[in-house]
């Protein structure tokens, strides 16, 4: 894109794009630190991650300051609108991913010394690694304005979602078979939810990168694969 | 529990749709010459019944050109000549047998700068009518009230009708030419950067009174003030080096033009 005849508004506006960028990295590191320290029954870890949260936040508060001032001083039009108000859902977006992860930290820290056995928190494990990648890939989608890569990102969501159906399962097994497991099971599948609502922000920042190239809502429904509340009812009717 | 789908609010690509209106005025592959120059290339443009369309672009596009050949403004000067069509209510225009008299009287015009005559405020509205009616005193009375009513003026001059048109400050002064030009019933009004001298208060109030003219009258603005343009019109063409590079929907125009010159222009990028 060729520059503005004001510079300052080309500054303005890679500024905005590099808090956003910044918080993205800050939110990798907190999902990454967060299941860490759920499958290492890591409390000291898990009481960082809640307090780096408020880093994000903080960033999210800056970013909104930003964008309103630049939107006062500029009156931005077409592709510089778009990126203002796409800055500022993003940062939304990943505001809540550190908000989930978090919550998942917290759990780390109630389930205190009652630990799940290491095999029911790979399957959390496995959905957070590939939340981790398409949260990468749309960061990059968005730093590189590329629509193509944010779609995919889009698309691929219904795979977390399947992999989310299949841990519920799986820990309703194990709650019914003991009722001792309950308390980790409720727990875990909350970090699982979680995860699955994480890969759902991924696919509302692709959305927003849609948006900021090429200036269209998309329409078409999101494929979805997750449907927790019928693999409950499914799982309830089997038996 | 399914999440709620997020959705970026789609913008409104056609909140007006051109099919569905009327041409008040069609230009159909308008070229304009000042003597060898070829100002304007083969404009295509319609203005809408009682739509607003503004003509943004850099200076020397050919946006006043193409305004003033509406009320053929032109016809003043040697060596300018155009070619096309321009036909309003399906008449052409640029016929050498329209009565530009009469032409003139239906597409008023303001310009840049106020122009009110060395008169009365009274008698600048009343000189126009006369021209073109004979009306007993006090119907033109009540024209003259009328026009400067419909140009938010009455209230500020009704106490001083017969003060000096150029005693009331600039605003005023647009205003009073907007009244003016009211005051022979148009039906097409052309507004020639009708804020550029002014402050933000009156160029607002201007604003403000467009949106209520276009109720009565098909306008059509030229303007440097991309907000403005944004603001006050239905519609809105891109014009560059003579040509009309993008016409559209004015929300469409400013949101996510089609054409990359377009979308240059507006994010201040060149021009």
């Amino acid at each position: 894109m060729s520059d503005h005849t004001s510079k300052a508004f080309d500054s303005d506006l890679q500024e905005l794009a590099r808090m956003v960028a910044e918080m993205g990295g800050l939110a990798e590191k907190l999902i990454s630190d967060s299941i860490d320290a759920l499958a290492r029954r890591d409390t000291g870890l898990a009481q960082r991650v809640t307090a780096a949260d408020a880093q994000i936040d903080a960033l999210q508060r800056d970013i909104e300051q930003k964008a309103i001032l630049t939107i006062a001083r500029r009156q931005p039009m077409a592709v510089d609108l778009r990126e203002i108000v796409g800055a500022l859902r993003i940062a939304n977006d990943i505001e809540r991913i550190g908000d989930l992860a978090k919550n998942i930290a917290k759990r780390v820290i109630a389930l205190n010394g009652d630990f799940p056995p290491p095999k029911l928190i790979r399957g959390v494990e496995h959905m957070s690694d590939l939340v981790l990648s398409q949260l990468k890939s749309v960061l990059d989608a968005y730093a590189r304005r590329d629509d193509a890569k944010a779609m995919a990102v889009w698309r691929g969501d219904e795979q977390i979602d399947a992999m989310c159906t299949s841990v519920f399962r799986e820990l309703l097994t194990y709650m019914i078979e003991d009722p001792r497991n309950i308390t980790f099971g409720i727990h875990l599948m909350f970090c699982a939810k979680n995860v699955e609502r994480m890969g759902d922000h991924a696919t509302n920042i692709a959305e927003t990168v849609h948006y900021i190239v090429g200036g269209e809502a998309i329409t078409e429904r999101r494929p979805k694969g997750e449907d927790t509340t019928f693999a409950i009812s499914q799982f309830a009717a089997e038996r | 529990m399914s999440m709620a789908t997020f959705t970026v609010p789609a913008v409104a690509h056609s909140a007006v749709d051109p099919t569905a209106l009327e041409a008040k005025i069609a230009v159909r592959n308008l070229d304009f010459f000042y003597g060898d120059h070829r100002a304007l290339k083969s404009i295509n443009v319609s203005l809408y019944d009682r739509k607003v369309t503004a003509f943004i672009g850099p200076s020397g596009c050919g946006k006043s050109t193409l305004l003033r050949i509406l009320n053929r403004m032109y016809d003043l000067y040697p060596n300018q000549r155009a070619a096309g069509e321009v036909l309003f209510d399906g008449e052409d225009i640029l016929s050498p047998a329209q009565d530009l008299n009469l032409l003139r009287a239906r597409i008023g015009m303001v310009f840049q700068k106020p122009t009110p005559f060395p008169m009365t405020i009274y008698e600048n509205i009343a000189f126009g009518i006369r021209l073109y009616e004979k009306l007993p005193k006090s119907e033109l009375d009540d024209r003259v009230q009328h026009a400067l009513a419909r140009a938010a003026l009455w209230d500020e001059v009704k106490a001083k009708l017969n003060a000096s048109g150029l005693s009331l400050s600039g605003g005023q002064q647009q205003r009073l030419c907007i009244a003016r030009t009211v005051a022979v019933r148009p039906e097409v009004i052309l507004f020639d950067e009708p804020c550029s001298a002014l402050d933000p208060i009156s160029t607002a109030k201007i604003e403000e009174l467009i949106n209520e003219l276009k109720e009565d009258y098909t306008i059509a603005i030229v303007t440097h003030n991309m907000q403005q343009a944004a603001r006050v019109s239905d519609f809105t063409a891109f014009m560059y080096l003579g040509e009309l590079v993008e016409f559209g929907d004015t929300t469409k125009i400013f949101t996510s033009p089609n054409d990359r010159r377009t979308q240059d222009y507006i994010t201040g990028r060149f021009g």
